[in-house]
């Protein structure tokens, strides 16, 4: 086995496992086939492990297993434990971890070399750097999305004054220490840029507000993978720079299709602190001189059931109330009655890109009765009845009529347009956005407060008593 | 020769790049979320730098490390292929192939 070359063999398998990651993606494409797509990605991680092991770099294995045994431990549990609607926290966090492990294998490779105090090429030791930079900033930055998910910190952007200025400066600091620690390998600046990195991670994603929590995990994403191949650079990986950048990429398409969705540039999103002003200016002329339309369950029933066509906009609230299976039940209720129902989802709904569909796949809703923004909104002028649960920006026809509305230009789902509209919603209190919304002062609008779970329950009881 | 090492480096960056980009543009919005953890457990390659850093028999430091990063990738990828299939395995098309 003496003259087993290693390094070529490695190389080899590595080549076949990129080209399954490629595969794996591709198949993630298409619903008929995404299971096996993820599975085939999953493979080829397997097997990266696998042949990485054999690397003569690698003495003992105690340290190995005992990691192994417990990362994967830990990430079974909250794979299988986590409630569907809680995913957006999950994928946070995960991003966190993915972004620390590349950080500290940085960190790992720095020692290392300052230990050796041998001359250090001069690309290893940048990419060493960016690799701890963006590694730590996506790990700070996933805990304050997710902590916002979690709604263990407050969803509205916080911010505080010179709040740019003070990011500017940091950022600055930042590319100095990396051009210091370049030129010289002292631990103690070492340990500032770590703190300083992480500091910015959190400045970063805190002035950022729950509704734009899609456009900031998706960029979290993307940052991860290049966390990755900053290590694989480091190291001279080249199975860390394909995985990396493949995921880099992904990430950042997912960024451009939402901030498109929202019509906002990724300047405004990340600086904007959107929906921190408050509501008292956009509601304070209007309350008096509009009249909502509070309706009973059982109004509300007898419209529905007597409709032929049904359209459901599920939004935030729903995935709050955890209410999509009573959602569910209903569309069966009144698809047994002869209705046409469809889901129309907002590619902005919930709080992360697809969060909507993941809920109603859960609730066993068939994915063919899901449309897309411009799949429904030609169909709303012949829609009998509407129902909204949780949504309320994404409905809101100021994004479409008032060119001085904060959300002017966001493509809505037209629902506005259909003949009768029941709105599910907790009080009249205004969206994320801190926007009046027009729709629910319609004459042909109906308003039922209460959670969004309760108010579906009377509805289907109401339903099932006709 | 170093050089020319890190350019075909980054020759792959650039075109796995490329290839990513290509791929997700295309993607329903309805598989959004699934494509997101799949590729975030995708991002948790970076275990096998975790493992080439545990598996060097390097002083109190080096260990330390070395078991954090194996710890934080494994979760990472584990938990993240999990969880896609766990999302996955809900999708289904109607109402032919219902029981």
């Amino acid at each position: 086995m003496d003259d087993f070359d290693f390094p070529l063999v490695i190389n080899a398998v590595y080549l076949l496992a990129a080209v399954l990651f490629f595969l794996g993606l591709k198949q993630l494409g298409s619903p008929a086939t995404a299971r096996n797509g993820n599975r085939i990605a999953a493979l080829g991680m397997l097997i990266a492990v696998m042949v990485t092991l054999l690397d003569r770099g690698i003495l003992r294995f105690e340290i190995i297993v005992a990691g192994v045994i417990v990362g994967a431990a830990i990430g079974a549990v909250f794979a299988r434990s986590i409630q569907m609607t809680a995913m957006p926290q999950l994928v946070a966090i995960f991003n966190g971890f993915g972004g620390a492990g590349s950080a500290v294998v940085a960190a790992a490779e720095f020692y290392r070399l300052a230990d050796a105090g041998a001359d250090v090429p001069i690309d290893v030791s940048v990419t060493i750097m960016l690799g701890t930079l963006v590694g730590l900033v996506t790990f700070s930055g996933s805990v304050i999305a997710f902590a916002k998910l979690q709604e263990l910190i407050g969803g509205r952007p916080i911010t505080f004054p010179l709040q740019k200025p003070v990011s500017a400066i940091i950022f600055l600091a930042i590319v100095a220490l990396i051009v210091f620690l370049v030129a010289e390998a002292d631990l103690n600046a070492y340990y500032a840029l770590i703190a300083i990195c992480l500091l910015l991670g959190i400045l970063l994603v805190i002035p950022i507000g729950g509704a734009d929590m899609p456009v900031v995990i998706s960029l979290l994403n993307s940052y991860s993978g290049l966390a990755a191949a900053m290590a694989g650079f480091a190291l001279g990986n080249v199975m860390l720079i394909i995985a990396g950048s493949l995921v880099g990429a992904a990430g950042l398409i997912l960024t451009q299709i939402m901030i498109k969705a929202m019509n906002r540039s990724l300047v405004n999103v990340l600086f904007g602190a959107f929906g921190a002003q408050t509501s008292s200016v956009a509601t304070a002329g209007t309350a008096d001189d509009k009249v909502v339309r509070e309706a009973t369950a059982e109004d509300a029933a007898v419209a529905m059931a007597y409709s032929q066509t049904a359209v459901f906009v599920p939004g935030y609230g729903l995935a709050v109330a955890r209410a999509q299976h009573q959602l569910k039940e209903l569309g069966e209720l009144l698809e047994s009655r002869g209705v046409d129902v469809r889901y129309a989802i907002h590619p902005v709904a919930g709080r992360m890109p697809g969060h909507m569909n993941v809920l109603l796949a859960e609730a066993d809703v068939p994915y063919d009765k899901l449309f897309d923004l411009d799949e429904i909104n030609d169909r709303f002028p012949d829609t009998d009845f509407v129902i909204v649960v949780g949504a309320n920006d994404v409905v809101n026809p100021a994004a479409r009529d008032e060119e001085g509305s904060p959300i002017y230009g966001m493509p809505i789902l037209e629902a506005d347009k259909s003949r009768q509209v029941l709105v599910l919603k907790r009080s009249m209190n205004p969206g994320f956005a801190g926007l009046d919304n027009e729709l629910f002062y319609k004459e042909n609008t109906m308003m039922l407060f209460g959670d969004a779970q309760d108010s579906l329950v009377k509805l289907i009881a109401e339903i099932k008593e006709l | 020769m170093i050089e020319s090492i890190l350019l075909t480096e980054i020759f792959i960056l650039v075109l796995a790049v490329f290839i990513g980009f290509d791929l997700i543009a295309k993607v329903p919005p309805t598989l959004h979320t699934p494509l997101m953890s799949g590729a975030n457990a995708i991002s948790g390659i970076t275990i096998l730098g975790a493992l080439l850093v545990a598996g060097r028999d390097e002083g109190t430091v080096g260990v330390v490390l070395g078991f954090l990063a194996v710890v934080l990738a494994t979760i990472n990828v584990v938990g993240g292929f999990m969880v896609t299939d766990r999302m996955l395995r809900m999708f289904r098309k109607g109402p032919a192939n219902t029981k």
